[in-house]
């Protein structure tokens, strides 16, 4: 689980790309690239590695007009995914 | 069927290299060094590359340090606009050059591992003192800061290693580990007698991994290449057949797969005489095993077709002289019994001597 204080960032070798042929955004990392949806590129957008993952949370929900608990559960699952694939850290 | 673009592209820079792993995946005639492709051409191959839809590009050898004009292979790459990852040995590497690399944009470092001591690793590399040079280039990359993802490659002789592998990718600092067995193309396919795992050594590593796995989640992704010859069901190579990945050679042939010159009716194209995205698109060689027409029984009929596609062609080929063939290793394929005690044969040839890689010609030997 992903505390509110938590600071998500993408380490070297892992950026947000935009596939013009594909017509979709990717996140390349080391020998990989992950296709992202809407809301996976929503959250990776609002990832600076200066804002905490509470902060991000805010910052979605007013975007989407969303409840924060909907988002909170999204982006928990899917910022983990990426941690458990080393493509995103996470400082306390 | 609709054709998909190409997710990633190996580059084979050169086959001139410091080691000669008896495992080697070159081929056994290897290009020379005036017949490789000179930058300029690198990068307009880059270019279209990018243009064609890959995402990926693995600069590979034989070393690519051999290189002299890595850098700048390397900046010509991420100026196309492709992620890249540096296939290497670390023969080759220093301090200033991996400082090079590094402005140049290299996103990525994939280092080779021969074994965990440096008597198995300078023994299986054919090369004295490779291994601490090795360890020397790894601090320098932790150093820098890239992103490392460790290649043990296993076989009979330095399976049991497989422990302390892990140990030494968790303490580089390395985010990944790739366990791959040995597959047995190219040279490998000499080195049978040597390198065959025995069953029993296929089946500890495959428990290994499967802990490790667990006791080492989110700090070390393991990928695993098991031992091929005593699976039930083949690998999916190259994820299907000009489906995701193609590969150039030194000297600009486009090949499905790095083995794919085994397959004598074969013919390929050169990036000399043609754009990328023909070749792709509607070159003979890559058409010639896409999707599921070309297959026979058992493969024709099989639910697991689109999983595995059929297995190898280059390994239908190398055991059975039939491309077109069900990869052997399928518990499907008629020659499956065969092939398992063929590989148990293999795995009993205790002492058997190593066939090392040789070095590509230079150009004033004869043929």
């Amino acid at each position: 689980m992903m505390q509110p204080g938590d600071i998500p960032a993408l380490p070297r070798g892992v950026r947000l790309h935009y596939d013009a042929i594909r017509e979709t955004w990717v996140l390349l990392a080391p020998e990989r690239a992950v296709t992202l949806d809407g809301i996976g590129h929503a959250i990776l957008s609002e990832v600076d590695g200066t804002r905490s993952f509470a902060e991000i949370i805010d910052l979605l929900a007013k975007k989407f007009n969303a409840p924060a608990e909907h988002i909170t559960k999204d982006s928990d699952d899917f910022l983990q995914a990426l941690r458990l694939r080393r493509f995103l850290e996470v400082s306390p | 069927m609709s054709i998909p673009p190409p997710i990633a592209m190996l580059a084979e820079l050169t086959h001139r290299c410091p080691l000669s792993c008896p495992y080697c995946s070159n081929p056994i005639e290897m290009a020379r060094q005036d017949q490789e492709l000179d930058t300029d051409t690198w990068t307009r191959v880059f270019h279209e590359a990018a243009a064609l839809g890959v995402l990926q590009l693995h600069l590979s050898g034989g070393e690519p340090a051999s290189r002299r004009d890595l850098e700048a292979l390397v900046r010509a790459a991420r100026d196309a606009g492709l992620y890249t990852n540096l296939i290497t040995s670390g023969i080759g590497l220093t301090e200033k050059r991996l400082g090079a690399l590094d402005g140049a944009g290299l996103d990525h470092v994939q280092l080779s591992l021969q074994g965990t001591s440096p008597e198995m690793a300078d023994e299986i590399g054919g090369y004295k003192g490779g291994f601490k040079r090795k360890m020397q280039v790894a601090e320098w990359i932790g150093q820098i800061g890239f992103p490392l993802t460790l290649n043990a490659v296993l076989h009979r002789r330095n399976l049991h290693q497989l422990p302390r592998a892990l140990e030494m990718a968790v303490e580089m600092g390395a985010r990944r580990i790739e366990v791959a067995t040995v597959q047995f193309h190219g040279w490998a396919l000499k080195n049978r007698d040597a390198f065959m795992p025995t069953r029993d050594q296929a089946r500890e590593a495959t428990r290994i991994v499967a802990q490790a796995r667990k006791e080492l989640a989110g700090v070390l992704v393991i990928d695993y290449v098991p031992a091929d010859y005593h699976e039930d069901y083949p690998k999916r190579c190259m994820g299907g057949w000009g489906t995701t990945g193609l590969n150039v050679t030194p000297d600009g042939l486009v090949l499905p797969c790095h083995a794919a010159q085994t397959i004598k009716h074969l013919t390929f194209d050169r990036v000399q005489d043609k754009p990328l995205a023909d070749i792709w698109y509607q070159g003979a060689a890559f058409n010639a095993y896409r999707g599921t027409g070309w297959m026979a029984e058992p493969c024709k009929s099989c639910e697991r077709k689109t999983i595995d596609f059929g297995g190898c062609r280059c390994q239908a080929m190398a055991i059975l002289g039939d491309p077109n063939a069900t990869d052997p290793v399928c518990i499907k394929s008629p020659h499956h019994g065969a092939l398992q005690a063929t590989a148990d044969t293999h795995a009993s040839q205790a002492g058997a001597s190593l066939v090392y890689r040789a070095q590509p010609r230079r150009a004033t030997e004869p043929l």
